[in-house]
C-alpha cells in the first residue's frame, strides 16, 4: 500500500473526495453571499438562516403535504426566494444608502428572529430527513466507500456553481445586472427596472443558499442551528476569495473544504480553525482576497 | 436612553420610599431555585425549557402552595460557555439569592461552577452533566450528581457492547471535558476485559457538522465498535452520517450518552437496533406514566429524559430536606443541607427509590435500553425495549476509585 506522510494513500484519497463534498456546501453558500455582497454591497448574515429555512421548508412540505425530494429541490429555493423578495422590499432595501455595517446589524438580527422561530416550533434536536431511494446505497470506489447521495451533491452544487456564474459573467441579463451596480441612474436611464433587478438578484441568492439547504437536509439533521454552524466558515471563504468575487468563491469553497478535510486526517482538533488561519494568511499577503480585484 | 439630571434624582427618590410605603405583612420563608442550562444550542432539547418544566411540577407535586414556604424557580441559558455560566451563577448568589442551582449540562460548564457554588455554601444539584470528576477528583460537599454519569454510561452502554463480541473500539470524541471523560472511562472499561483501542478522533465542540471524515478513519481502522463519545446534535449528525457510509454493515455503533429527543430526531429507521443507556424512560412503568401525563401538557412536542426527570426529581427530595430542617436552617448552610439531603432515602415516581452516596452520587437504577423496528413502535415516542437493568449500587463507580478530596479530610 502506497503511504503519504504516513497515512495510507487510500484513505487520503478517501479524505480529498470528502473534502470536496463538504466544500460544494461551502461553495453554493458563499456563491450566493458574493452574489448578493457584490451586487447590492449588503453583507448578508441572514444567510446561513435562510439555508436552515430551505431545509426546514422540504422537510415541512414531505411531513405535511407528501411532497418529495425532487419537487422539493425546485419548490423550497423558489418559497424561500419570495421570501427574500418579502424581506428585501420591507426592510433591507431601506439600507442601501447606509453604511455596510446597517446591514449586517440588520440581517445579523433577522438571522437570530428567524432561528428563534423555527427553534421556538420545532426545539432544537432535529428532524429526520432521509436520503430519497434513488440516491440512496453507496458505491465502491476501490478507495472508499462512497454514498451515492454525497455524489450527487457534489455534481449539483457544481452545476449551480457554474450555471450562477455564467449567467453573471456570460449573458446580456448578467451585463445589465453588473452596470447596474457599477452606474445605477444610467442603466435606469436606458430603460431598465434598477430596483426589481436588485430585488430578483438578492432573491437569486437566497435562493441559492435555499437549494443548499434542501441538498444538506438528508445529510445533516434538520435543526434550527444549522446554518449558523456554517456561517462563520463560510464568511471565511468569501474573505479569502475576495469578497463579492463570483468565481473567488466557487474556488475558495472547494478549496477550503479540502484544506479542512486533510486537517482532520492529520490533527482534527484544528479542523474548525484552519480555515482561519488560513483567512489570517491571505489577508496578510493578499488584503483584497485571493480573486479580489484592486480598488 | 438619555437620562437627565432631575429625573435620575426623582426616581432615586421615589425608590428610596419604596420599602416604607410597602404595606407590612408576614412573609413566608422563601427558597429560590436556579436552572441553568443550554436553552438555545444543541443541547436545548436534552435540557432547557423541559428541565424547567419538570422542576415547577416538582413544587406543585411537593404542595408548596399549601405549606409554610414559598419557592421561586428562575432560569437562564448559559449557552455552553463556562465563563458566562460563572458570572450568573455569580449574580444569582450575590444579587438574586439563589439557594440551589439545578440542571446544569455541559460537563466544561459544570465543572467550572462547582468552585463558585462551593465558595458560597450553597446547593448544586446537578442532572444534565456527565463527567465523573464531578464525584471524583473535582467532588464538592455542596454537590449531588443526580441522574446519571460518563462511567455508568461506560459501564452499561460499553460493557454490553464488549460482552457481545465487540472488543476493539473506535472513538469518535467531542473534544472538551465530556467528551474526553467518556472516551477514557470506556476505555478503561474495554481494556480491563481484555479489548483494544485503536483509536480516537477529537473534533472541535461545538460547531463540528459533517463527520465524514472521522467515519471514513474510523471504518480505515479495521475496529469492530464506533464509539461515540458525544451528545446530543452531535450524535444524531454521525449516526445519521455513518449509516449513509455503510459503517452500519461493518461496525457496531456504541452511542454512548443518548437520549429519547436524539432517537426521535434520527427516526427509528435510522436508530432501531441502537443500544443506549437511560435511567428513565416515560413509558417504564405506571408511576413514570402518571408523571409523563402530568408534564407533558406544558411540554408537548418534547417528552421528558433522564435530565428532565432528574430535575423533578432532585427538586423534590431538595424541598423534603429543606422542610425537614427548616427553611431559615438550609437558606444558611449548603454543605448542611446536602448531608440532610444524603441522610434521607430518595423517593419519586421517575426513579423510584434510590440513596445519594457520601461522595454525591445520586445511586439510581441505570437502564439498557434497545431502540425499537418502526414496526414494533405502536405510538408516538414509543420508541425503547429494556434489555438489561443495573442496580444503582452496581452501576457506578466504587466510592474508593473516585479520589475524592473531601471525604477523606
Amino acid at each position: 500500500m502506497i503511504m503519504i506522510f504516513g497515512i495510507p494513500g487510500p484513505l487520503l484519497f478517501g479524505q480529498l473526495l470528502l473534502g470536496l463534498i463538504n466544500g460544494a456546501f461551502y461553495a453554493m453558500l458563499s456563491l450566493g453571499l458574493a452574489v448578493i455582497f457584490g451586487m447590492l454591497n449588503i453583507i448578508n448574515f441572514a444567510h446561513g438562516a435562510l439555508f436552515m429555512m430551505g431545509a426546514f421548508v422540504s422537510w415541512i412540505l414531505l411531513n405535511y403535504l407528501g411532497i418529495g425530494y425532487f419537487p422539493a429541490l425546485i419548490l423550497s429555493p423558489l418559497l424561500v426566494g419570495i421570501f427574500g423578495i418579502v424581506l428585501e422590499k420591507t426592510v433591507i432595501s431601506r439600507l442601501y444608502k447606509l453604511d455596510h455595517l446597517y446591514g449586517l446589524l440588520l440581517t445579523f438580527g433577522l438571522s437570530l428572529v428567524i432561528e428563534g422561530l423555527f427553534r421556538n416550533a420545532y426545539g432544537s434536536s432535529g428532524m429526520p430527513y432521509r436520503i430519497p431511494d434513488m440516491l440512496s446505497g453507496a458505491t465502491n470506489l476501490g478507495f472508499m466507500y462512497m454514498p451515492n447521495y454525497r455524489g450527487w451533491v457534489v455534481l449539483a452544487a457544481l452545476t449551480v456553481c457554474i450555471a450562477t456564474w455564467a449567467i453573471i459573467e456570460k449573458t446580456s441579463l448578467g451585463a445589465t445586472l453588473r452596470a447596474a451596480t457599477e452606474n445605477a441612474p444610467m442603466v435606469q436611464a436606458f430603460g431598465v427596472n434598477v430596483p426589481r433587478l436588485i430585488t430578483l438578484t438578492y432573491a437569486g441568492g437566497v435562493a441559492l443558499a435555499a437549494f443548499a439547504g434542501v441538498l444538506a437536509a438528508p445529510i445533516y439533521s434538520v435543526n434550527p442551528n444549522m446554518g449558523s454552524n456554517f456561517i462563520n466558515t463560510v464568511f471565511a471563504v468569501v474573505v479569502i476569495g475576495g469578497m463579492g468575487s463570483i468565481m473567488g468563491s466557487i474556488v475558495t469553497g472547494f478549496g477550503l473544504g479540502v484544506v479542512e478535510g486533510l486537517t482532520k486526517v492529520f490533527y482534527p482538533q484544528a479542523s474548525a480553525t484552519v480555515v482561519f488561519l488560513v483567512m489570517v494568511i491571505v489577508l496578510l499577503v493578499r488584503p483584497r482576497g485571493l480573486f479580489g480585484k484592486a480598488a | 436612553m438619555l437620562l437627565s439630571r432631575r429625573s435620575a434624582l426623582t426616581s432615586a427618590a421615589v425608590a428610596a420610599t419604596l420599602p416604607l410605603v410597602r404595606p407590612a405583612r408576614a412573609q413566608k420563608p422563601k427558597l429560590k431555585i436556579g436552572v441553568l442550562n443550554d436553552m438555545s444550542g444543541p443541547y436545548a432539547n436534552t435540557g432547557g425549557a423541559t428541565s424547567v418544566v419538570c422542576t415547577k411540577q416538582a413544587l406543585e407535586d411537593f404542595g408548596v402552595a399549601t405549606r409554610d414556604m414559598d419557592v421561586e424557580v428562575i432560569a437562564a441559558d448559559h449557552q455552553n460557555k463556562p465563563d458566562l455560566a460563572v458570572s450568573i451563577a455569580r449574580q444569582w448568589f450575590d444579587r438574586d439569592g439563589v439557594d440551589m442551582l439545578l440542571d446544569v449540562p455541559t460537563s466544561s460548564v459544570a465543572l467550572a461552577l462547582q468552585s463558585v457554588v462551593r465558595e458560597k455554601n450553597k446547593v448544586f444539584l446537578n442532572s444534565g452533566a456527565a463527567s465523573s470528576a464531578l464525584t471524583g477528583e473535582q467532588c464538592s460537599p455542596n454537590f449531588v450528581h443526580w441522574t446519571y454519569d460518563t462511567f455508568m454510561l461506560a459501564k452499561s452502554t460499553g460493557g454490553a457492547m464488549v460482552k457481545a463480541g465487540g472488543d476493539s473500539w473506535y472513538f469518535v470524541t467531542a473534544d472538551y471535558a465530556f467528551g474526553k471523560q467518556l472516551q477514557g472511562d470506556t476505555s478503561t472499561l474495554v481494556k480491563a476485559a481484555g479489548g483494544k483501542v485503536l483509536g480516537a478522533a477529537q473534533y472541535p465542540f461545538p460547531g463540528t457538522t459533517d463527520f465524514s471524515s472521522f467515519l471514513v478513519q474510523a471504518q480505515a481502522s479495521g475496529a469492530k465498535v464506533l464509539g461515540l463519545a458525544n451528545a446530543g446534535g452531535d450524535t444524531v449528525n454521525c449516526i445519521k452520517q455513518a449509516n449513509e457510509f455503510g459503517l452500519n454493515n461493518s461496525m457496531k455503533v456504541a452511542a454512548l450518552l443518548m437520549f429519547i429527543s436524539d432517537v426521535h430526531a434520527l427516526g427509528l429507521d435510522v436508530a432501531h437496533g441502537l443500544n443506549l443507556t437511560e435511567s428513565f424512560y416515560w413509558d417504564m412503568n405506571e408511576r413514570t406514566r402518571a408523571f409523563t401525563k402530568r408534564v407533558l401538557p406544558k411540554t408537548p412536542t418534547n417528552y421528558p429524559n433522564m435530565d428532565h426527570a432528574g430535575c423533578y426529581s432532585a427538586t423534590l427530595h431538595y424541598l423534603k430536606a429543606c422542610a425537614d430542617m427548616g427553611i431559615a436552617e438550609a437558606k444558611k448552610d449548603g454543605v448542611a443541607t446536602v448531608n440532610r439531603m444524603k441522610a434521607m432515602p430518595v423517593e419519586d415516581d421517575c426513579f423510584g427509590t434510590s440513596k445519594i452516596r457520601e461522595d454525591g452520587r445520586n445511586l439510581v437504577t441505570s437502564y439498557l435500553f434497545e431502540v425499537k423496528k418502526p414496526s414494533e413502535s405502536k405510538g408516538p415516542w414509543d420508541y425503547y425495549k429494556l434489555v438489561a437493568t443495573t442496580p444503582g449500587d452496581e452501576a457506578f463507580r466504587p466510592m474508593a476509585d473516585g479520589h475524592c478530596g473531601f471525604i477523606k479530610a
